[in-house]
């Protein structure tokens, strides 16, 4: 097993004058801190990318830049998945043996350092080059098409719900992007980007950084440990996709649990991908956290609610907290062991024994599933 | 017009739909590689599609993914399944399509090139 030792998170939002290397030392330094570990006891580096500081090699550029030294290191590309990928690269290169402290770490000012055309832009250009992208589609068009099958299938086209409950999470966590309350009417009534997804089924566009370090099991170290972690790919492109209904995130987390003998009624906090309302909808049935076309109306019942049965994305989430790229699902471990820990402030909920998250990336199309367990 | 020299497509500015068949094993693909990714074989046939079909999913994009592209907005978007056995994204009217709808497919400048664009078999 791995054990999680150290977090840290920066704020998400607008942070100008702060570059991808700045913010991922931010995070960096604030997880060496919590782990109560200096740079040289670092021996392993594992990095994502990011899309306004492009480099073949980002995990060396950011070692030599944050002073490590690494026995290993490697950047890793999985679109949203990537935050998750990190970590579970991590965990196996541990428990291998291969490594014994890995700082895992992201940041990109994706907000700030470039324009939101451009931002937009480049995201859109994950479409296939030749049967996709020429058409004009962005990320939400490709999420809008599956929430038009969603909608097909089970009569509900909004998800109101969803946007209302990461927003309110995010008003009771320090450094959220987007605090201001919502209403579900005030969801339903915002302007349309991609039909059925209105701008309030949408995440933001933050700056932001986030990393860990996780280490080989020790008796004399604390932290939630690693229990599973599995992926599942089933295409790249929406045009490719098998089904716009069923994708391999129930495969990933079923294979996560089952490594480590845990039953999924024996979850007790969720911490899933939400670019967009349909993503978290989706995942959520799909893992098997809500039976089909059931998402919304769990929420709605406050089953996903701090207070309810299913705690979600205690910290607002992508839709709320933020998104700044790789960073942003890391956010969703970040809280998750605050909550283990204790240490989630006026959002605490009871700290929960066992948690399952779960990122998505490209059209639901990348799938990275990882059980936490809390630590002693 | 194809990469074979004779069929028009319009990832090369032809009016046509085309796809590949692989003499093989018969598995179709639409994102055209010299092989097929079903059983390797490097034999395959180019076809042409007839452009009828069912839209699978619909969307309509209000915000464009550039402001060059702004000026056509809202468009729509449609994934269709082509009557050959592949699937495809395509325009569509924003109004006045939906899932399940026959469409048969002509092509409209839109960006740099052509498009297909995709309308309900009942349409005029």
């Amino acid at each position: 097993m791995s054990r999680i030792t150290g977090i840290g998170l920066t704020p998400f939002g607008r942070l100008p004058g702060l570059s991808t290397l700045d913010l991922m030392s931010r995070a960096a330094t604030d997880a060496l801190a919590d782990a109560g570990l200096e740079r040289c006891e670092i021996d392993g580096l594992i990095t994502g990318y990011s899309t306004t500081h492009p480099h073949l090699m980002l995990s060396t550029v950011f070692a030599e830049h944050f002073g490590l030294r690494p026995a290993y290191a490697h950047a890793i590309q999985l679109g949203g998945a990537t935050g998750f990928a990190l970590v579970m690269l991590a965990h196996l290169m541990v428990e291998a043996g291969a490594a014994r402290r890995i700082l895992v770490v992201a940041g990109e000012n994706r907000l700030s350092g470039q324009s939101r055309d451009a931002a937009i832009q480049t995201l859109a250009q994950v479409g296939h080059p030749t049967y996709e992208v020429p058409l004009g589609p962005t990320i939400p068009a490709y999420y809008g098409l599956v929430a038009s099958r969603y909608a097909h299938a089970h009569g509900i086209d909004d998800h109101a719900e969803l946007a209302v409950l990461m927003r309110a999470n995010a008003a009771r966590t320090p450094g959220a992007h987007l605090s201001e309350p919502i209403t579900a009417a005030m969801v339903r009534e915002s302007k349309s980007i991609a039909a059925p997804l209105r701008l309030l089924d949408c995440c933001p566009v933050s700056d932001g950084g986030a990393a860990f370090v996780i280490e080989r099991d020790d008796p004399a170290r604390r932290g939630p440990g690693i229990r599973g972690a599995a992926q599942a790919h089933t295409h790249q492109h929406v045009s490719a996709a098998a089904s716009l209904t069923a994708f391999g995130a129930g495969d990933a987390a079923a294979r996560a649990l089952a490594q480590g003998g845990i039953a999924l009624a024996d979850i007790r906090y969720a911490a899933i991908y939400d670019s967009f309302t349909i993503t978290l909808a989706i995942l959520l049935e799909e893992i098997g956290l809500a039976p089909r076309g059931a998402a919304g109306r769990l929420a709605r019942e406050g089953h996903f609610s701090p207070g309810g049965a299913m705690p979600l994305n205690t910290h607002g989430g992508l839709l709320s907290y933020g998104h700044c790229g790789v960073g942003g699902a890391m956010a969703h471990l970040a809280e998750t062991v605050r909550q283990m820990r204790g240490e989630a402030g006026p959002r605490q909920v009871e700290a929960p024994a066992l948690a399952l998250l779960h990122g998505d990336g490209g059209v639901l199309s990348s799938h990275v599933s990882l059980v936490l367990e809390n630590g002693r | 017009m194809s990469p074979d020299g004779t069929l028009p497509d319009w990832t090369e500015g032809g009016e046509g739909l085309a796809f590949a068949r692989c003499r093989s094993c018969g598995d179709i693909q639409y994102f055209r590689r010299p092989f097929c990714p079903a059983c390797g074989s490097e034999d395959l046939g180019v076809e042409a599609a007839s452009g009828r079909g069912t839209v699978h999913a619909v969307t309509v994009v209000a915000r464009a993914p550039s402001p060059d592209l702004q000026a056509h907005a809202p468009y729509g978007l449609a994934l269709v399944d082509a009557r050959e056995g592949f699937r495809f994204m395509a325009h569509c009217p924003p109004e006045g399509i939906a899932i399940g709808d026959p469409v048969r497919t002509t092509f409209r400048a839109f960006g740099t090139g052509l498009v297909p664009f995709v309308t309900p078999e009942n349409h005029p």
